[in-house]
């Protein structure tokens, strides 16, 4: 996917004005960000678990190969194959070579970050190889031909009655909105899909040296079905999703499905290890796993290493006041909210995607509930820091002052811009009275300071200048 | 060399360049990493469900019960079939069922429901319901632990739109660690397929409503059974 991060602030002016998107991305704090802290609160352990999930990613990535090692002597033992993909090309060309082999016309997949990353759907269809998102989310997305929007929930941007819109054009069945006949709907299409697949591809949640086993995780059961029922079963994963042992496991588990949706534990987790067994009824004759690095060893060891602790959960992008107000697609690649702002650079360069560790409030909510602590907040000032030694920093600033024009020119964008910013202003301003650092006035705050808010907003200020006017 | 071990390679030696360990970290790192793969200790786990197995069996039912499964407590295996048929005319469906050819699910009696046809085998598309048999339950999220084996196709218990499950009291486990420690003791290594199963399927994919039966079954029946030891 051609990374259109550039263009952020231009988007996310465009999404303050759909109605639609922000009625879509309203449900997330009455959902996911609540649900998150009611969960939270039933576990007295949550925040030990937290520590215990940061400290078991930190000795994984420590030693990764050699667990990696371990991993595969398990997969095979199992009577698997392990695959390694430096790049996205070469994990492309794996995956398809493996599709070709089992004379693959149709593939299922689950959800799949990795497959997103890699862009494997077009290489594949390019290939004469038709893909079949089964994940609803997915499924939605895949047929309106964009992007993921979401980590958790892909297709989170759009209302009701925009699914309704899709399903009454792709499905060629009379409209409804009620959601329980829509998911109908796509649960009769996609059963036909797992039937007749040759290939099921997944992702993996966790990688387990122990056993040598997969573990994804999913509600909808389309897993386990895309899995379970072609003859090859492909899973895609990158290397610093192995980790130790299924106790680590656990505890991963513990903190994701409540920091994602709020729920005490998804509906399906499961372990998979190696092709069918000799008496077995059902399961795949292959299993191959495809380890992809596509960068990951040189974040090793670098500033941006703690952001491979990820276990993609969400949580990050639900407390975002950005992402709340932008929605995903306005970051402009497949990784969005806080995490996308550091991994995206990492994967387009930063002269693609400069735009991303700058928008943001620095209000610090993404790293209070990142259930691997990852301090995100810094790992975007690293960023900032990397683009100012390339010499990105000149046309910056232009671009930091042309945000600020532009939202100027735009009064939603620009009350929303500042009331996000209100409150960490507030607080920063009272300690220092004058800000070294204003968001979406970078630039200009390099050198002039600005005066503190005193709680009420340039436009609140404005308006009440106007009405005193003469 | 063929072109994975080349890749491997360079993988791997992309990784040691960055570690650059000496060779004294290096063996006490060969020795974390093989105490960790090879003798897994489990790490905090939560005091909510390390209960007695009766506070077990009640944080079981209440939890699995919030995630919309039905949970029925039966004295004896061979109430199995009479719960079956119950929950089949419960929910307006034909008498009719596929169970796993487990030896333990083959001898509940099934004569005992003369109107309700089954087979044992594997799920297809067209089957309505299915019913397995649960290796062991978690109480602490009310979930369930399926492993595959011949006489336990995975399938059963995704493919139909109805999935009865039964689980032997007695497998109920307060933590995930306990459940998969006794998977250890008894078979070694994990079989190819272990599902840990919490409530009926669902999808929040259209406007964040909870809507159920996405891809998996829509309803989801656990039968505690009391007089079975084993899962
Ligand atoms: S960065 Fe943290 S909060 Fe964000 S998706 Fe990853 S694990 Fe979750």
């Amino acid at each position: 996917m051609q990374p259109t991060s550039l263009a952020f602030q231009s988007k996310a002016a465009a999404a303050l004005a759909d109605p639609n998107l922000q009625t879509a991305l309203g449900g997330i704090k009455t959902g996911w960000q609540r649900g998150r802290i009611l969960a939270a609160e039933r576990l007295p352990e949550f925040e030990q678990l937290r520590d215990q999930a940061r400290d078991i990613k930190n000795h994984a990535l420590a030693n990764l190969d050699f667990y990696l090692e371990a991993f595969e002597a398990r997969v095979l033992d199992a009577g698997g194959q392990v695959h390694w993909a430096r790049d996205a090309a070469e994990a492309r060309r794996i995956v398809q070579e493996i599709c070709e082999s089992a004379d693959a016309k149709t593939v299922t997949k689950s959800k799949s970050m990795i497959a997103e990353e890699i862009g494997l759907n077009d290489h594949l269809e390019a290939a004469g190889i038709t893909p079949v998102e089964t994940d609803l989310g997915e499924y939605i997305i895949q047929l309106r031909k964009e992007p993921p929007s979401h980590l958790v929930g892909p297709a989170v941007h759009l209302t009701k009655d925009q699914v309704a819109d899709l399903f009454e054009q792709t499905h060629g069945l009379p409209r409804t909105d009620d959601p329980t006949e829509l998911v109908g709907q796509a649960r009769t299409v996609l059963r036909q899909k797992y039937l007749q697949a040759d290939v099921g591809i997944t992702g993996a949640n966790f990688l387990i040296a122990e056993t040598g086993s997969a573990i994804t995780v999913t509600n909808e059961g389309n897993a386990e079905l895309t899995q379970g029922l072609p003859k090859v079963h492909v899973v895609i994963a990158s290397l610093e999703k192995v980790i130790p042992s299924m106790e680590d496991a656990f505890t991963l588990l513990r903190v994701l499905a409540r920091s994602a949706t709020g729920q005490e534990f998804s509906a399906y987790t499961t372990v998979m290890t190696g092709p069918k067994r000799p008496g077995d009824l059902d399961g795949p004759e292959q299993f191959h796993v495809v380890l992809l690095d596509n960068g990951r060893t040189g974040m090793i060891g670098s500033k941006f290493q703690d952001m491979l602790r990820c276990i993609r959960c969400g949580a990050c992008m639900n407390n975002c006041p950005v992402y709340l107000a932008a929605g995903g697609h306005a970051y402009g690649w497949v990784y969005v909210g806080p995490m996308g702002s550091v991994l995206t650079p990492q994967f387009v360069g930063i002269e693609s995607a400069h735009t991303l560790p700058n928008a943001s409030t620095f209000c610090g909510r993404c790293e209070e509930v990142c259930p691997v602590r990852i301090p995100l907040p810094n790992l975007m000032r690293h960023w900032r820091e990397e683009q100012f030694k390339r010499q990105l920093m000149p046309s910056t600033v232009r671009q930091g002052l042309g945000a600020w024009g532009y939202l100027a020119r735009r009064p939603a964008l620009y009350r929303l811009a500042t009331r996000l910013a209100m409150g960490v202003l507030g607080r920063l301003g009272k300690k220092r009275g004058r800000f070294a650092r204003l968001p979406l006035a970078e630039g200009w705050t390099v050198s002039r300071d600005l005066p503190a808010p005193e709680g009420r907003t340039f436009m609140q200020q404005w308006r009440q200048r106007q009405r005193s006017r003469p | 060399m063929s072109d994975n071990e080349r890749r491997r390679a360079a993988i791997l030696g992309r990784l040691r360049d960055v570690y650059r360990r000496s060779p004294e970290d290096e063996a006490a790192a060969i020795a974390t990493v093989e105490q960790r793969v090879f003798h897994p200790a489990p790490n905090l786990i939560p005091a909510r469900g390390q209960l007695d197995l009766e506070g077990r069996i009640e944080l079981f039912t209440t939890m699995a019960r919030n995630v919309q499964a039905e949970v029925e407590r039966l004295p004896r295996l061979a109430d199995v079939p009479a719960a079956t048929s119950a929950f089949l005319r419960r929910h307006n469906l034909p008498q009719k069922l596929v169970v796993a050819p487990d030896p333990v699910l083959q001898g509940a009696g099934f004569a005992s429901q003369p109107l309700l046809r089954l087979r044992f085998g594997d799920a297809d598309q067209h089957d309505g319901a299915g019913l397995t048999l649960a290796f062991a339950g978690i109480a602490e999220t009310g979930t369930l632990m399926l492993c595959s084996a011949a006489e336990r196709p995975t399938l059963l218990a995704f493919l139909p739109e109805n999935s009865l499950i039964v689980l032997p009291s007695a497998r109920v486990f307060g933590a995930y660690e306990q459940a998969w420690q006794e998977l250890r003791r008894e078979q070694g290594r994990p079989p190819r397929s272990v599902n840990f199963i919490t409530g009926p399927s669902r999808t929040g994919d259209i406007a964040q409503r909870l809507e159920l039966g996405a891809h998996g079954p829509r309803r989801l029946a656990i039968l505690l059974v009391d007089d079975l030891q084993a899962g």
